[in-house]
């Protein structure tokens, strides 16, 4: 567990940040030899804009796709919403209420932005097979108002006018938006961002720096973000878990953990002996 | 116009049909190969084994009768009833999505993140079970198909266009069951078009076509994607099952029909639907219009056979993704 206190408190730009919605106990992660998350435990809270930093190969999106269920750990549990959870799938997991961006974007590269977005209302959407064949009553009325929902984060995200792009041809930046917008149009509980600002210029990062936080204090979206770049993450985060090797090596806010000597060496490459 | 040209047309009209039909043919194909990433030899069979159960249901054969009889000394061949031809088929769509449902659970469930190579010689080896299956289930003689449909020249359509040439044109001549097959397989085509574009379903379709990870991450479920393509595979496999079955008896060459959808997958790609649309009517009209043109006149007839193929091959060395195909770029 962390240091922080459990108590619910109000951040000094006036959000609230509440009890802690998802726990990692003691997650120990091993491809065949190789030990990808040594024995590591934190909490993310209701909220709260949490990031998981490190050095390349730290084991950072590791730790996100054991979050997802794309990876199932050795050791450990995982609990959400104080439930510890089972074995489950990816698609159960996001239909939870946990929803993801991608390193690489894995947007539906034939399809357009709006189709894009709207696979995230899918769990929304209940019709049966027949109704929605005939596309009459419940699928009609189903499809326009999520659609709706879809058309507002369109608005949020700035990007109406490539509504009917197919992503594909979008640039990188764009790319990143709409599959940004994809993640918040399930309406997730928790929203897993990997290396969201991985390979832009320092214009895209503050645009997305922007979004990230208008997310967290439009929609109260609790956030859980890698990054390896440490300077943008620093200013937009509640707290910071540092991997390095695997291991866990600092967790707190961003002061803490800028003080801390095992992140400053892991940062500078000092020779551990 | 001189007669020659109407013929010319008729043979159009015919090759445009034929084309449909190999369209709907090859679609049972691209659904399956965007899904999944899986060629699945094992169309042709499906539409074998469709036609067979329809049949059966129909006619109130006994399934596995053969193989009760020989265990217990029976002698029971049929109910002694008659299934309604529409309530057959429904039946027979049960049974396809039955079908599909054991497929995802057999084979495609265990196989997932396999080369395609062994997803596609899984399916050879569903082809060869299912041909067996078919006939231990439903007999192996071949069967007479009706479901309704009238056979034989349009009479209608004959008198009714016998004026556009002059006194040695007769009008055009058309199969009034190709008319129907090419009706139903342009509705079906269309909604499954329509279906894919326009459903949360039809979505998550391409969804899990585009990317299977993406797919996850937004609460897809591939297994009950896969259920769904294998059976709306399956009913198009009823269907083109239905309308071949129907012209030339349900037998074993009905399996081979699978084949011609091939050259129509090479032009229009594996990837695309509007490909498999456009391939199809390529092939059928290019393969009845070098018949009439080219082949009987010059080549001795018969070129409707390797016409499709050799098109195919020549598209390949061009365009090797096909018409509509994703371009295959890859980084060296």
């Amino acid at each position: 567990m962390s240091a922080v206190t459990a108590e619910p408190y109000t951040t000094a730009d006036g959000r609230k940040i509440g009890g802690v919605v998802m726990e990692m106990r003691h997650i120990t992660l091993r491809f065949g030899g190789v030990t990808a998350i040594k024995d590591i435990s934190f909490d993310i809270r209701e909220g709260e804009v949490r990031a998981i930093i490190g050095p390349n190969g730290a084991g950072k999106s590791s730790m996100l796709n054991v979050i997802n269920g794309f990876y199932h750990p050795q050791e450990g549990e995982v609990w959400f919403r104080g439930e510890k959870r089972g074995p489950m799938k990816p698609y159960q997991i996001a239909r939870q209420g946990i929803a993801r961006t991608f390193q690489n974007i894995a947007l539906f590269k034939g399809m357009s932005t709006l189709d894009n977005i709207m696979t995230g209302r899918l769990i929304h959407m209940n019709t049966g097979m027949i109704s929605q064949a005939i596309w009459k009553g419940k699928a009609e009325a189903e499809e326009i108002e999520n659609r709706e929902r879809v058309e507002k984060i369109i608005d949020f995200l700035e990007i109406q006018n490539i509504r009917k792009a197919p992503v594909g041809s979008l640039p990188y930046g764009l790319q990143k938006r709409v599959e940004l917008g994809r993640a918040l149009a399930s309406d997730p509980e928790l929203l897993l961002l990997d290396e969201p600002m991985a390979g832009m210029n320092v214009e895209e990062k503050e645009d997305m720096s922007r979004f990230i936080l208008d997310v967290n204090d439009e929609f109260g979206t609790t956030i859980a973000l890698i990054e390896h770049d440490m300077g943008v993450v620093m200013d937009i985060s509640d707290r910071v878990v540092v991997m390095d090797y695997g291991a866990k090596i600092g967790d707190g806010t961003p002061d803490e953990v800028r003080q801390n000597q095992k992140v400053i060496d892991a940062y500078l490459g000092v020779s551990h002996d | 116009m001189p007669a020659e040209f109407w013929y010319g047309v008729e043979v159009l009209l015919n090759g445009l049909m034929a084309g449909v039909m190999y369209s709907l043919v090859a679609l049972g194909f691209v659904l399956i190969f965007k899904a999944s990433g899986i060629f699945n030899y094992a169309q042709g069979v499906m539409a074998l084994f469709a036609a067979q159960t329809l049949v059966g249901i129909q006619t109130g054969l006994v399934p596995f009768s053969h193989m009760i009889n020989a265990m217990f000394g029976t002698k029971i061949h049929h109910f002694g009833w008659n299934v309604p031809t529409f309530a057959a088929i429904l039946l027979t769509i049960g049974v396809m999505v039955l079908f599909a449902i054991i497929v995802e659970k057999l084979i495609l469930k265990h196989l997932v993140n396999q080369e395609p190579i062994i997803l596609f010689m899984a399916t050879i080896g569903l082809a060869y079970f299912l041909e067996g299956f078919g006939d231990l289930m439903w007999g192996a003689e071949i069967k007479k198909l009706d479901v309704g449909i009238p056979q034989g020249g349009n009479v209608w359509v004959e008198e009714s266009t016998a004026f556009l040439g002059g006194d040695d044109f007769y009008g055009f001549y058309l199969d009034t069951l190709d008319i129907y097959a090419t009706v139903i397989a342009i509705v079906l085509v269309a909604s499954l078009v329509l279906f894919s574009q326009y459903t949360k379903t039809g979505r998550a379709l391409r969804a899990v076509a585009d990317d299977h990870q993406a797919a996850l991450s937004v609460g897809i479920s591939l297994r009950t994607i896969w259920v769904i393509v294998w059976s709306i595979a399956g009913f198009v496999a009823l269907v083109a099952g239905v309308m071949w079955g129907a012209k030339s008896g349900v037998q074993f060459s009905l399996s081979l029909i699978a084949l011609k959808a091939l050259p129509v997958l090479m032009l229009g790609g594996f990837t695309s639907i509007p490909g498999a649309i456009i391939g199809g009517l390529i092939i059928g009209v290019g393969e009845k219009m070098f018949e009439f043109l080219i082949g009987a006149p010059f080549l001795g007839g018969a070129t409707e056979n390797w016409f499709a193929y050799m098109l195919a091959l020549i598209f390949l060395i061009f365009r090797p993704q096909g018409l509509f195909g994703e371009k295959i770029i890859e980084r060296v």
